[in-house]
């Protein structure tokens, strides 16, 4: 099915046509030990896009990416991937997590991590062929990697650990990118390469979603925002909905009043 | 039968038995619930398995010396120092290899139990090792036990329950705030040290009471069942040596009853249904409540989002939102909204302007971020404050 | 000299060897995924499981006592999970909890039935008897090429090549999600990957590996070659692959050093009488370890 079975205030089944959406969430609640960290949640990501997930700490930015990807089981909603369940478009997202959430000191290497992210390709058996290879290579490439495939991955710094993780996210060539904290703990020298990749990929009509925290950079990065904070606080583009007001409710009186007067006079 | 061990009218050495097991019970339950606040409950099992080859070689080391090996306080030495070995090497590999803490433990008791049977068969081998009646420390055996020994175990007992009550202050420090503890001059070092030393005598006493294979048992139990009824560590360790002693008790006044009922195996297993219980009633935390809260707030979030989505004239998606309205007489069968369903979803709709309202404010934005779509406006804000906010509302959204 | 070998010492030297490969593959892993005590649960838990087999079949065969020894490792794994997730116990406590909870009644059980005169005892359960699983019809190497003898070898053997096969063919199969769900398990479930189900595999891998060798060689090599090689292999690389390779040779070596050391050894010191193989295993995996912790070239970060 490519919509949406609905029934509607008067009873009458309607369809929702979310065909054109990557990344379509209705209704999304997500709770851990018995309380929502995300309620009731509708998001609708526009193709080509690069939308930012905007909100304070423990707002559930993460928690709605990971159960956008099935990662982690919602108490209640739905998810489509261009109109359809999630299982069967696997293929065209590619993920990248928080870096903290592995352990580092696995013994495996660069290339390795890299070669990970063709496994939907390479299934369980196939072998690994030059052109495999060669493909992972291009992507460490891409990230500015290419001298460190064969290192131990425990030896990278923070902001390499970050671009081989984005580089096994470009291996598997998918047309939607979702990126948990891409920025978080990364010199300038990543972010910005970082970026400069993000905005390729999207530049490529690729469609590219990311959790992000750091509010002064916001308009630089992404031409479309989801501000959220347990629910939504807003969507739309940059321009429109990254507005003092909007923030000011996202974070209620935790955001600094400095960068609202800054952004307000800006 | 029964209630006569249970009353201790078994005899001497039975009533010392109980006394000390017991004793060693609540010493055990305490001291297990600060190593299970510390999430370190498992390096009991090392330092326990770390014991035998001790035992066995304190016992070689005595029948070298002339006596007859059997002298329980020196095979209790020998257990104590090697078990020393085996901590100080858990400690060593996980903090100068790359090895985890969990790896260190399988390895050193696996390797130090392999090598206490290997030091076992050597001791079957000697003039004086056939009856040396080891084998009763791997799973505990106090039945035919001599006075002497009776009297060891009740004694220590009491001196590891005494130690651990002088100790408690600091170990309670330690395992809740050590950032508290060392501003109040108690070093984390320290406090793991004195954890370990007691982990220990529990271990080195409870030896001959359980073995050293169940020994653990008494250290983990009662604390991950104590850890159910109580979110205060204090309550932890009180309700953990209760735990333990009750299981301590019963299980050594039950096995004095029948030859066949070893006291090692039937104080775990009382201990186990305790745990058993706790998982299942506790108040809280246990699974009857879990369960119950799961789906109260489960059935609340599908009947917030089917409110809230009649209000705006939203499609409903999920079926159990749908039966969750119908069955409340919110809705008809065919999904319109009912007279009660139109009333209760504007009332929804109400708080959630509310509190969008609140998130705008200049003074009490805070306390929105307490929203989580289940909380209810009234229990954040006063009327006085609640009739301010509405003021701000557009005048068509319902009365107050 | 070739007959006593092909017959006393070669069946228990292959069985020890395949036992304690069969053991490490699994660990690997585990180790990784910081459940190395997993190992120690499981090879716990096999006591109840042959005593609770014995109880309802009457019989002591190999086939009732593993297929009891897997259920209980099983119904511990599960439980284990249940209580951790169910109750939000710490990992390591849930373990604390199951296993020592299910030996005891292993324990008690085997005390309250009739056993008397069946070989069936808690010491035989710990440390197995790999001394005892000689070849009888073997009358020189020949012996290895005559289909009569080699129908004779100690049931043990093929048992223990079987489960080594399993695992080894299961490993392989799965290589790159078991990589992959170890290292990463938030991305292997984005690609779609059962990772819940992967962990249950290892788990089932491991408890395989150790049903197998408990009867042979008892539960304390299986606790020591699930962790012992795979923790002195992982010193010795940074590279999965290198790693297993090694875990394999460790686990070769203890096997073989140990056996001819506990039954050669004590000879040479001038004692009569040999020593308990399966311990003699165990510890020389711990000396191997230790060596590893002090000269592998990775031990440390």
């Amino acid at each position: 099915m490519s919509a949406l079975e609905l029934i509607t205030d008067a009873g009458q089944p309607v369809a929702e046509d979310l065909s054109q959406a990557p990344l379509a969430l209705r209704g999304l609640t997500v709770s851990y030990h018995d309380e929502p960290v995300v309620f009731s949640v509708d998001m609708t990501i526009v193709p080509g896009s690069m939308t930012g997930i905007i909100g304070p700490n423990g707002a559930g930015k993460s928690t709605l990416l990971k159960a956008a990807l099935g990662i982690v089981t919602p108490l209640a909603g739905r998810v489509t991937v261009w109109g359809q369940p999630l299982g069967k478009m696997r293929d065209r997202i590619a993920y990248v997590p928080q870096r903290a959430s592995v352990d580092w000191d696995f013994p495996t290497q660069v290339l390795d991590v890299v070669l990970m992210g063709m496994y939907r390709e390479l299934g369980l058996l196939r072998r690994v062929r030059p052109r495999h290879v060669a493909h992972a290579m291009e992507c460490l490439t891409r990230v500015g990697m290419q001298d460190f495939a064969e290192r131990q991955i425990g030896q990278l710094s923070g902001g390499q650990q970050q671009r081989v993780f984005l580089a096994r996210a470009l291996a598997q060539k998918a047309d939607l990118y979702l990126l948990d904290e891409p920025f978080a703990g990364v010199d300038a020298a990543t972010e910005a390469a970082i970026i400069g990749v993000l905005k390729a990929l999207r530049d490529e009509g690729k469609t590219v979603v990311a959790v992000h925290h750091d509010l002064s950079t916001v308009e630089a990065y992404f031409d479309r925002v989801f501000l959220i904070n347990r629910r939504r606080m807003g969507e739309g583009p940059v321009a429109t909905a990254f507005t003092q007001d909007a923030l000011q409710a996202t974070y209620g009186g935790r955001l600094s009043d400095g960068f609202v007067a800054r952004q307000s006079a800006g | 039968m029964l209630a006569d061990a249970l009353f201790l009218q078994l005899g001497y050495n039975a009533a010392l038995v109980a006394l000390g097991a017991t004793a060693l019970g609540i010493a055990a339950g305490a001291v297990g619930a600060f190593l299970y606040l510390r999430k370190r409950s498992l390096v009991s099992d090392a330092i326990s398995h770390a014991t035998l080859p001790g035992l066995a070689l304190a016992f070689i080391v005595m029948v070298l010396l002339g006596s007859d090996g059997r002298f329980l306080p020196g095979l209790l030495a020998g257990s104590a120092l090697s078990a020393w070995l085996g901590l100080w090497l858990v400690s060593w590999m996980s903090h100068r290899t790359r090895l985890a803490e969990d790896a260190a433990i399988g390895a050193v008791l696996s390797v130090f139990f392999g090598f206490g049977i290997v030091l076992l068969t050597v001791i079957q081998s000697l003039p004086a090792g056939r009856q040396a009646g080891l084998e009763g420390f791997l799973l505990g055996s106090t039945a035919g036990m001599l006075r002497s020994d009776a009297l060891t175990i009740a004694a220590g007992g009491l001196v590891v329950l005494a130690l651990t009550y002088a100790l408690r202050r600091p170990l309670l420090m330690g395992a809740f705030d050590p950032v508290h503890a060392r501003m109040m001059g108690v070093a984390t070092r320290q406090v793991d040290l004195m954890l370990m030393t007691l982990v220990m005598a529990v271990t080195v006493v409870g030896l001959k009471v359980v073995g050293l294979i169940l020994i653990v048992a008494l250290l983990i139990i009662p604390a991950v069942a104590a850890r159910f009824w109580s979110d205060q560590a204090e309550r932890v360790v009180l309700i953990s040596g209760a735990l333990g002693g009750l299981s301590g008790y019963t299980g050594a006044a039950l096995s004095a009853t029948a030859p066949d009922l070893p006291t090692g195996p039937i104080i775990v297993l009382v201990a186990f249904g305790l745990f058993a219980t706790s998982l299942l009633v506790a108040p809280g935390r246990g699974l009857l409540a879990t369960a119950l809260r799961h789906r109260q707030v489960q059935q609340r979030v599908h009947l917030r989002q089917g409110l809230l989505a009649l209000a705006h004239g939203q499609p409903i998606y999920e079926g159990l939102t749908r039966r969750i309205l119908r069955r409340q007489g919110l809705t008809r069968p065919d999904g319109v909204a009912t007279r009660d369903g139109r009333a209760a979803a504007s009332r929804a709709l109400r708080d959630e302007n509310r509190w969008q309202a609140l998130r705008r404010t200049e003074h009490l934005s805070e306390l929105a971020t307490r929203d989580d779509g289940l909380t209810r406006i009234e229990d954040v804000l006063t009327s006085d404050q609640i009739a301010t906010l509405d003021a701000t509302l557009a005048p068509q959204k319902g009365g107050a | 000299m070739g007959f006593e070998f092909v017959a006393l010492s070669l069946p228990p030297l292959v069985i020890g060897v395949l036992a304690a490969m069969a053991c490490a593959l699994p660990g690997n892993f585990l180790l990784l995924r910081r459940q190395a005590l997993i190992g120690d649960a499981i090879s716990h838990v096999v006591l109840p499981g042959i005593v609770v087999a014995f109880l309802i079949t009457g019989l002591v065969a190999a086939v009732p006592m593993m297929l009891g020894a897997a259920a209980a490792a099983l119904a511990a794994v599960v439980l284990i999970e249940a209580i951790r997730r169910l109750g939000n116990v710490e990992p390591g406590a849930a373990m604390g909890v199951v296993f020592t909870a299910m030996f005891a009644g292993g324990v008690l059980l085997l005390e309250q039935s009739d056993t008397s005169g069946v070989h069936l005892d808690v010491e035989h359960a710990l440390y197995g008897n790999l001394e005892s699983l000689i070849w009888l019809d073997a009358t020189g190497w020949a012996s290895l090429t005559d289909p009569q003898a080699l129908a004779a070898l100690p049931p043990e053997l093929p048992r223990m090549a079987l489960a080594f096969l399993v695992v080894a063919i299961v490993t392989a199969l799965f290589w790159r999600p078991l990589k992959l769900s170890t290292f990463d398990e938030g991305f292997a479930r984005s690609l779609g990957l059962p990772t819940g189900l992967i962990g249950l595999g290892i788990v089932v891998m491991a408890a395989l590996a150790a049903v197998a060798a408990f009867d042979a060689v008892g539960s304390i090599i299986v606790i020591a070659m699930f962790i012992c090689p795979p923790a002195a292999a992982r010193l010795m690389t940074n590279r999965l692959e290198h790693q297993v390779a090694w875990s394999l040779v460790f686990a070769t070596l203890s096997a073989v050093l140990g056996y001819v050391l506990a039954g050669y050894g004590p000879l040479w010191i001038g004692a009569a009488t040999s020593v308990s193989a399966a311990g003699m295993i165990a510890t020389v995996s711990g000396l191997l370890l230790a060596a590893a912790c002090l000269w592998a070239p990775h031990r440390t970060a």
